[in-house]
């Protein structure tokens, strides 16, 4: 296997992190309650920690000398690998809740598979990682169903969330040849497996919450092929004015 | 100064470590918090291993930098800081003192399988966690998500007191 293959799953995990890390951390300060936004805190926190490690290890791999903060801050909206689910904007806190809970269920099953990779250094970070994410995707199901089976007005809100949302949960186990050759050398997990546990996870969970999943939705795809939606680069934009109108700013 | 030829014992360096506070719980040193994983010279290096608590937790470089300067205090001159991921610190190595003081100061230490506000498809069991005011069990989780990543809020039913919980990881 050669290191190619597990730089890229590194940056499509680094990119997902921090991606979702950096739409949430807008919330800070504005959250419906004051334990919701330090939830919301937290969760970024987590997911900004663990891009940390993630885009660390796509660095060290990487030809060129660059690191973790290279990588976050000076590539263009080709370059980057994450999923297109993590890139929709906020919208409400029902929105920002129902993507957590769309991504949250698939990234506990990807890094429990991950835990087992034959490479070391991929192994080590999901460790780290399922630990946070456990306390993710418990919080998350817990308030999708509370609120898809809360009041009329509520319900409502996380449906809609859920019917704009839903076109992007296929790409999540869509895998490409990248994948492929991961899971051949046993570096990461056959993406059909992880689907049928997203899909069973989703299912369950949206029953008890009283919503309905969209039926014969077209799925959407390409943020693995650096092919992202219309609002990724405002976000790009927001995110990487420090260093991009002051390169090599520290603090 | 340090040479290789007098190199303080390891015994030493932990008891140094006792001292060094975690920037956020000062009560708790880092020695208690069961985050330094391994002391060993390495030539005339003193290398220290650290796991990180949380991912993202902003107290992990202070707490180098902490380290770092409780050693030059005792004239180490080469240190290294190792940052190790595996295996992920769990707060089981929270020390017995460690957990005391926890407790003197006001944040319930972990207790296996609670800290669920949840439950709805995942850890359905739980126990029960102490008010560190009053000692009462009766105590409700009012967020999974505290003042810092390893906190959670709870509030005492019994003496009313809000307080934070050192979540079980
Ligand atoms: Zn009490």
């Amino acid at each position: 296997m050669d290191d190619n293959s597990v730089h890229e799953l590194a940056l499509r995990m680094g990119d997902n992190c921090l991606i979702l890390g950096q739409g949430l951390s807008a919330w800070c300060g504005h959250a419906p309650a004051l334990e919701e936004d330090i939830a919301l805190a937290n969760i970024a926190l987590d997911l900004i920690g663990q891009t940390k490690h993630w885009l660390g290890l796509a660095a060290d791999l990487s030809s060129e000398k660059k690191t973790a903060d290279d990588l976050a801050f000076l590539r263009d909206v080709r370059e980057f690998k994450n999923c297109l689910l993590v890139e929709q904007s906020n919208g409400d806190y029902g929105n920002t809740l129902m993507r957590q809970f769309l991504f949250d269920a698939w990234h506990y099953p990807v890094l429990e598979a991950l835990v087992k990779s034959s490479d070391k250094r991929i192994a080590d970070i999901a460790e780290k990682s399922i630990k946070e994410v456990t306390y993710h995707l418990e919080r998350s199901t817990d308030l999708v169903i509370r609120l898809g089976d809360g009041s009329a007005e509520s319900n409502k809100r996380m449906q809609g969330a859920l019917n704009r949302l839903w076109r992007y949960t296929g790409e999540l186990t869509e895998p490409d040849s990248i994948d492929d050759a991961l899971a051949d050398s046993g570096i990461a997990p056959d993406l059909g497996e992880i689907r049928k546990k997203h899909t069973q996870y989703l299912a369950a969970a949206l029953r008890e919450a009283m919503l309905t999943i969209p039926d014969g939705e077209q799925m959407q795809s390409g943020g693995k092929r650096g092919l992202h939606t219309e609002g990724f680069g405002y976000l790009l934009g927001e995110m990487q004015v420090l260093q991009r109108s002051n390169p090599g700013a520290k603090w | 100064m340090q040479t290789a030829a007098k190199k303080t014992s390891v015994a030493t360096v932990w008891s140094w470590l006792e001292n060094v506070p975690d920037p956020e719980i000062p009560v708790i040193s880092v020695v208690d918090l069961g985050i330094v994983r391994d002391v060993v010279w390495v030539d005339d290096r003193l290398v220290i291993s650290v796991t990180p608590t949380y991912s993202g937790c902003p107290a992990t470089a202070v707490i180098s930098l902490e380290i770092e300067n409780e050693l030059r205090r005792h004239d180490v001159e080469k240190v290294e800081i190792k940052t190790i991921l595996s295996p992920a610190w769990t707060t089981d190595w929270i020390t017995e003192a460690g957990r005391q003081k926890l407790k003197d100061y006001g944040i319930a230490p972990p207790v296996n399988g609670a800290a669920s506000c949840a439950g709805a498809l995942m850890r359905p069991a739980f126990s029960a966690v102490e008010c560190p005011h009053c000692g009462s069990s009766e105590t409700k989780c009012v967020s999974q998500f505290g003042s810092t990543p390893c906190k959670a809020s709870y509030r005492c039913e019994e003496c009313l007191e809000p307080f934070d919980y050192f979540k079980s990881f």
